[in-house]
This record gives C-alpha cells, structure tokens and sequence, in this order.
C-alpha cells in the first residue's frame, strides 16, 4: 500500500471517530436532510411513475383518434363519418370506439367503460381489471350492480379479468358489450365516443391530421406520439409547481446547514487549528471534512432514497400523490409501479451532496487556511 | 540552528485593533540545547514561539532553519517543516477530547501516510516510555493534569523531530508534576533534540536543563544570559 493510500485510511478513520463523537449533531443533521430528500424524491420518483404509466396506457391507443367538437368540447362522433375518414390517402382503417368515464354514486369512484368489437363480454356480462375486483372484493362469477343512465340499477355478471397495461387501468377499468355500454351512458345508436384510425406510413401521420382537419372542419384528430407528450408536460409541470412550493422548506433548510453543519463550532474551530499546529496540512482538513460531509450527505441521500420508495410502495401512497394527479380528478385509488430512472437518481444525490458538500467544506477551508496560532486563539 | 533577523509580527495589521506582538527580534537558538524565553503576560514569547514554530509567518523579518529562509514559504511547505522540525507541547495541552491518549499521540503521523502498526508501535513505545502505557485506551478528558501532559509530549515526539518547542508546559501543574516535565526535558535534551520553552515559572527557567534564557517584553528582547548551565 502506498503512503498516499494510507493516509486517505488514516484520515478516514479519524473521520468515523469525528463522526461518533459528534453522533447527535450529525443523526439530527441526517434526519432532517433525509426528510427534505425523502419529499423531494417523492415528487420525482411519482413523477416518473405517473409518466410511465401514462405513456404505458396510451401504447395501445391507435395512432390518431378522431374527436368530434361540439360547442368546442368533446361531443360524440357519428359513426357514418368512417367511410369520410377511409377515403383520405394514407388511412387504412378507421374503427369506432366506445368508451366513457363513468362515475359509480355507491363507491364515488370514477370508472373507465369500454366496449370493445373484439370478444366482447355479453350484454349482461362485464370483465373487469384485477385491481377493481380485488377492491370490490369480487370473483368471477359474481355480480356488479352499476347504475344505469336513467337511474336503473343494472347487475353485470363478471365473466373474466380484463387485460390491463397500467395499476391505473386495473384499478378503473369495466369491458361491457356494446348493448350494455348504452344502456349505462345514453350514448345512441350510430354514435362512438371518437374514431380510431390506423395509417399506412407513420412519417404520414401529421399530413393526415392535416388533412382531416380540412376535410371534416369540426373534427379533432389527435396523434398519439402528442398525447404522450402533452401527458409528461402535464407530470412535469406539476411536479415543477411541487418542488416551487418546496423551495421555501429547502431553502429553510440550506440556511440551518449553514449555520449549524457549516458555521463551524468554537470546538471544530480549535479541533481544525490543533490539527494544523501538530502538522496536517491544509487540504488534510479539507478532505477530512469532504469525507464527513460525504458520510453525512450521503446517509441523508439514502435515507430520504429508499423512505420515498417505501412510502411509494405502500398500499396507499403517504406521498404528494393527489396533488400531482390534480384535486379535481376523482381516480379510485391505486397505487403507480415505482420507477426509479438514473436521471432522476443522479440528479436527487447532486441536490443531497453538492450542496451540503460546498456548505461544510467552505468554512473549514477559511479555518484551516488561517495561520494555526490564530486559530488556537480565537 | 535557527536564525531569527529582525523579525516583528503585527496582527489585525491597518485595522483599528492592530497589535505589534513582536518588534524586530533577532535571534539565533544553536541546537541541541534548552533555551527558555521568559517574560511577563503579554511580552511576546508565545507569538515568537509561533514563529520559530512554523505556524505563523512573520510581518517582517526573516527566520532561517538549517541555512533554509523559511519565512517566505508558502503555507504547504512550512506544514511540511513543522511536521518534520518540531514537536510542540502547548499551554493547554490541545489534546483532542473524545479520543484516547493513543489516538492522539498517533495523529501528528496520519498525513505522514506512514503504516498504521508503525505508528501505533511507536506511539505505544512513547506512552510506555512516560509511564502511561496502561492508559493507552482512555479517553483524554478522564486522565490527570500531569498524565494530560504527559500523552502532550508522547504526541510533541511521535514523528521524531528535532526540536521541541513548549508554551508554558508548567502553568497547570504543581510543584511536582512540573519538576516532573523538567526531568523528561532534559532526558530529550540528552537525546540531542533543541528545546524551546517559554515559561515565566522560576522552576523552568532556573532549573538546570535550561543553558539559555531570553527575556522579553513588550514583543522584544530586553536581556539574553546564559543559564545554570
């Protein structure tokens, strides 16, 4: 072993005695550090959740769907409006859809129907997503009682678990036959929701949004590739207000490590100048302090770390959940897969090290740059 | 040898407080010997120990070590000199709290980047040496007045060096414990090493190990005589 190597060892022990013998200022500093990365990183791990389960769910959406306006909002499209759209160079087919938000008054939770052409449950069937039995506490076999558009109960026979790509979907998500799908929303025969369309080329895809925009001037195509991008602005840019609103606790808490971590104390002071007196150098202290500084942060990194996954995990969530899907929004309840991307790791142990890194090793820099002497005086 | 030429140190130099604790002192200690610096509060020993010392630089002046003019050297390499040139033993001690006495005797060595059982030897064989090998693993804060200072000198000479220079060393000891510090004094003035010691206690700068007493006050020298021997 070298004796660089064995000074980097010597000092690092002496950093874990400096550790232990200060073990209270510094578990108060892990503590509250960790709780301010533990917030942090719950805004930005269910961020990243959010977004990969919007981008998961809109995977299966065709490539551009059709929206009627009426009044400037989404009205119902008519399903004699496909042979319009199969016209345009470049679609090759145009499906209509059924699907609704319907709001169950028994549970208050709000419900994703679908009636899909391809097998279809009967009329008096329904499958629902894994999540949605589960909480309902339902089999197949058993019976869902919904509430018709005119108030009527209507029992569903659930005759198989859907296949979902999201916990969202599988927590909201009731496939009914077509029959069914009117009868619990009034929607009338020969109307969809909106229009799936698939192309030839995706390179044609925002000419033949152009296109339809000229041809039916009331309609709204939607590319796919958009949405997924309007949905991860939409995460981002709550996720941004969130941490805004965080900024003042953080900042609150940069002022308390400066003052506390980094204001050395009087004992730290006459601790750094003894050591200069009996022969360490400068960048000896400094490192020395890097190394409590890194011991520190990095402890409050992984605390703060692995509190946001865990509470992430749990059934349901302790985290910032309702604020970044938005108060209006009424979702049964579930519970999004942790995703933890390198980005947003890096980026949460720069914001936990660096700052707390700068904030200690400043000062002890000043103190150990000064003539020893004056250091063992002040 | 260490040469001082006309050294005067200031502090809070231009500013309102500005102090001059050392006024164009020249000085010449030749090795191997005990000098005292003696003189009333405030006279200027412990700054001028300072500066022969290495821990501060002097506002004007020169200070040679071994033909070496050290006084103009940047921060990194008077470190260096300090650490190889001088062992010091302090008013207060300044052992370090929360460590045991081996502990502290070991950390002058740490940058050394020396072994780690080469140094624990070493520093075992020191503590030994001024009866305190049983108290090795204490903590410093639990030990006497006398064996506080002790684990102070065993640290002064855990990296070997020449010159040993002592602030006071009998301030906070009786009559005994501080006739003891005398008698490791001249057991390391045997060993060839030059002591420095800046006392105003009659038992330092009378005592027979001492061959040379300075006398200072308002920051200079004001009389030099030889000691008892």
């Amino acid at each position: 072993m070298t004796a660089g190597s064995h000074r980097h060892l010597r000092i690092i022990a002496y950093v874990v005695g400096s550790l232990r013998r200060r073990w209270r200022k510094n578990v108060a500093v892990v503590l509250v550090y960790g709780f301010v990365i533990f917030t942090l990183a719950s805004v930005v791990f269910l961020t990243q959740s959010l977004r990969r389960e919007a981008v998961a769910a809109l995977q299966g959406e065709p490539e551009i769907m059709v929206q009627q306006l009426r009044a400037g909002r989404h009205g119902l499209t008519s399903i004699g409006d496909v042979a319009a759209l199969t016209r345009i160079v470049g679609v090759r087919e145009a499906l209509p859809r059924l699907w609704a938000y319907h709001t169950d008054p028994a549970s208050g939770e709000t419900l994703l129907l679908r009636a899909d052409a391809d097998s279809p449950p009967g009329d008096r069937e329904v499958s629902a997503g894994a999540e949605l039995l589960r909480r309902r506490g339902l089999a197949v076999g058993g019976v869902l009682r919904l509430q018709g558009q005119t108030g009527e109960p209507l029992d569903l026979t659930v005759s198989g678990v859907a296949e979902t790509a999201t916990p969202l979907e599988s927590a909201a998500l009731l496939r009914v036959s077509r029959a069914a799908f009117r009868a619990l929303t009034g929607m009338p025969d020969g109307q969809a929701t909106d229009l799936a369309l698939r192309v030839r080329n995706r390179r044609e895809l925002p000419t033949i949004a152009e296109k339809i925009s000229q041809a039916m001037p009331s309609a709204r195509p939607i590319i796919r590739d958009e949405l997924v991008r309007t949905y991860a602005s939409v995460f981002n840019w709550r996720s941004g207000v969130i941490i805004a609103a965080l900024l003042v606790p953080i900042l609150a808490f940069i002022l308390f490590a400066w003052d506390k971590a980094a204001g050395l104390s009087p004992d730290e002071r006459r601790e750094i100048g003894i050591l200069k007196a009996i022969g360490w150098e400068t960048s000896d202290v400094i490192l020395l302090k890097v190394y409590e500084a890194v011991a520190v942060s990095l402890a409050a990194f992984v605390l703060g770390t692995l509190l946001a996954v865990a509470a992430l995990a749990l059934p349901q969530p302790l985290t910032v959940l309702p604020a970044l899907l938005g108060w209006s929004t009424l979702y049964p309840p579930f519970r999004p897969a942790v995703a933890l991307g390198a980005y947003q790791v890096t980026t949460l142990f720069f914001l936990a090290v660096f700052p707390y890194l700068v904030a200690t090793v400043i000062p002890a820099w000043r103190a150990a740059t000064t003539d020893p002497d004056l250091v063992m005086r002040a | 040898m260490i040469e001082l030429c006309d050294v005067t140190k200031v502090f809070n130099a231009g500013q309102p407080n500005e102090f001059t604790a050392v006024r164009g002192v020249s000085l010449t200690v030749n090795g191997q010997g005990c000098t005292a610096l003696t003189g009333p509060s405030g006279s200027g020993k412990t700054t001028l120990l300072s500066l022969i010392g290495c821990m501060a630089r002097p506002t004007s002046g020169r200070i040679v070590i071994e033909g070496d003019v050290i006084s103009s050297l940047p921060e990194r390499f008077l470190t260096e000199i300090r650490r190889r040139t001088f062992g010091f033993i302090f008013q207060q001690f300044n052992l370090i709290r929360g460590l045991s006495a081996r502990e502290n005797v070991m950390l002058p060595a740490y940058p050394t980047g020396a072994p780690l059982r080469h140094v624990r030897a070493e520093a075992d064989r020191l503590l030994e040496r001024l009866g305190l090998a049983a108290k090795a693993e204490v903590k410093v804060e639990w030990l006497s007045g006398g064996e506080t200072q002790r684990v102070a000198i065993a640290r002064a000479l855990i990296n070997n060096p020449t010159v040993i220079v002592a602030d006071e060393p009998t301030a906070h000891l009786d009559t005994a414990l501080s006739l003891d510090f005398m008698e490791i004094m001249r057991g390391l003035r045997g060993e060839g090493r030059t002591l420095i010691i800046a006392s105003h206690d009659p038992l330092v700068y009378r005592s027979d190990v001492v061959n040379r007493v300075v006398g200072m006050r308002d920051g200079r020298v004001t009389e030099e005589e030889a000691g008892p021997r």
